[in-house]
């Protein structure tokens, strides 16, 4: 995927609103509009269920939050050997690298979901030797697949975002680094991890904003994140309308934190010129 | 070990008459794709509509259509997918009913293409008004300068210049509908996915037909991918080659 696509698909920081732009005349008006909008919605729909879920909406975002933080760190640890490997590997794991990438970027994620869950799910009781191990007690749990799924696509998309970096890094900078007599090692570390890593940064945080978006699928395997809990209270109160606006009013309110955290470190990264 | 492979995999499971559910897997497959294609032209329209009106438009028009493509890019997918789906349907049947017309049942089929379209329409409105922004201005106002209507300036100017910038984004948004449309087993669509997880559950083998259901989406992106090869080195004509 392209920079231009996960652009077009996540929120950015460039696309946050400037304090100033609020103080146009139309947008006062609009806003006003919006404003009544959201007051017949608090007025005149039923939110009374809402203290008594509040505990549990509470969990289940902190499950949602702990799912896209441990996926995302854990998938980029995968990304950058996945990315390397496209680059420089020998041509065994250059294939075994882009074939997993293509593989995993050209199914759905709730297909690997359920092909994890339900297929590996249904076939690990079978051997003693795992129903033994010690891994067994958070085998039986769902958890560990969504994990697992949510790792594995975030690392195929942001290896093949990773590839495209460290091949876009400048032939002379590593030319030069390896004239210093730097080892291959630091190298890496000193001169092309990071160079990669800054020009593959406004992508990374799109796939980030992406990999929110793809939380909730989680939902699907019994982990009990945010919307789980908010399907909970649709099958309890037999609201359609009331909780899925919630979750929507939710889901934007952290992405909007994420994007805005994404800009105050994107402008903390000293870049040359203009 | 058992020395014949098959005997491992019962491969009768996926025979295209009923005890084998590969016939079913096909239909949906079959509905998957026709959701995809629905879903994308829609978005098509709906991106070049939102394009032109983010581009063009009055300020009003611009706010509105900012705030769509926001919602889209901020919300999974999933939950507009609900959202659309439940709330689509009623405000066509509470239409109806205001109209006097009893309700309708709305097919599975159009609501999904419906749902995906106004997805896809926010994401392709990014996408084509970028590639709108790299056509030479010099070249739209020519046009105007000639003295052709804004209609004339589209169709024969801003879609054909634009259309190389816009491809490869659009390329991978073709790819992405056809994945999404699995998010449609949520709400008991019988796309794909879902029949796969039927199946499945029916007959117990987990592995073999989701690993079918993922050999079949594979295929599809494989194969758009050699058609999009062909359509990029097409529209990609008379530029110059960035080595």
């Amino acid at each position: 995927m392209t920079e231009t696509t996960t652009h077009a698909m996540a929120l950015s920081p460039q696309d946050l609103p400037k304090a100033s732009s609020f103080f146009k005349p139309h947008r006062i008006f609009l806003m006003l509009l919006f404003a009544t909008l959201v007051f017949c919605i608090a007025w005149f729909m039923r939110w009374d269920w809402l203290p008594r879920y509040l505990p549990r909406l509470g969990s289940g975002m902190l499950v949602t939050l702990a799912m896209l933080f441990s996926t995302a760190a854990l998938g980029f640890l995968f990304a950058v050997p996945l990315g390397l490997v496209q680059v420089t590997g020998p041509r065994p794991l250059k294939w075994a690298a882009s074939w997993f990438c293509t593989i995993i970027r050209g199914t759905p994620l709730l297909l690997q979901l359920w092909l994890l869950y339900y297929g590996l799910g249904s076939l690990f009781p079978q051997f003693p030797a795992i129903r033994q191990s010690f891994l067994w007690p958070y085998l039986r749990e769902s958890w560990p697949y969504g994990v697992a799924a949510l790792t594995i696509s975030f690392a195929a998309y942001e290896g093949e975002v990773m590839r495209g970096a460290f091949a876009g890094v400048p032939a002379g900078e590593l030319e030069a680094g390896r004239a210093y007599g730097m080892s291959r090692w630091t190298l890496f570390r000193r001169i092309w991890l990071p160079r990669a890593l800054h020009r593959a940064l406004p992508t990374l945080n799109g796939e980030t904003v992406l990999q929110l978006k793809s939380t909730p699928l989680v939902a699907t395997i019994t982990v009990v994140d945010l919307y789980a809990v908010i399907s909970r209270v649709r099958q309890e109160t037999f609201l359609t309308y009331e909780p899925l606006l919630l979750l929507a009013l939710i889901y934007m309110g952290l992405t909007g934190l994420l994007v805005i955290a994404f800009k105050y470190f994107e402008n903390r990264i000293p870049t040359r010129g203009a | 070990m058992a020395a014949d492979p098959g005997s491992l995999v019962n491969w009768s499971l996926l025979a295209l008459s009923p005890p084998g559910w590969g016939g079913a897997l096909l239909r949906g497959f079959a509905n998957s794709l026709q959701i995809a294609l629905g879903g994308y032209s829609l978005g098509l329209l709906l991106g070049i509509g939102g394009a032109f009106g983010k581009l063009y438009g009055g300020p009003i028009l611009r706010d509105l259509m900012e705030c769509y493509t926001t919602i889209v890019r901020a919300v999974p997918e999933l939950v507009l997918i609900l959202l659309l789906y439940y709330a689509g349907t009623d405000a066509i049947n509470q239409l109806l009913i205001l109209v006097g017309f009893g309700t309708i049942d709305i097919s599975g089929l159009v609501a999904g293409i419906f749902v995906i379209g106004v997805v896809q329409g926010a994401y392709s409105t990014e996408v084509l008004r970028g590639a709108i922004k790299a056509v030479p201005a010099g070249q739209i106002e020519a046009a105007r300068a000639y003295g052709m209507s804004p209609t004339k300036v589209m169709t024969r100017v801003t879609l054909p210049a634009m259309l190389p910038y816009a491809i490869p984004g659009l390329s991978n948004l073709w790819l992405i509908a056809t994945k999404d449309t699995a998010l449609l087993a949520v709400v008991g669509f019988s796309e794909l996915t879902l029949v796969t997880r039927q199946a499945a559950g029916t007959t117990k083998s987990y592995l073999l037909f989701f690993l079918a259901a993922g050999a079949l989406y594979l295929a599809l992106t494989l194969v758009s991918n050699v058609f999009i090869k062909m359509i990029e080195r097409r529209s990609r004509r008379g530029f110059v080659e960035q080595s």
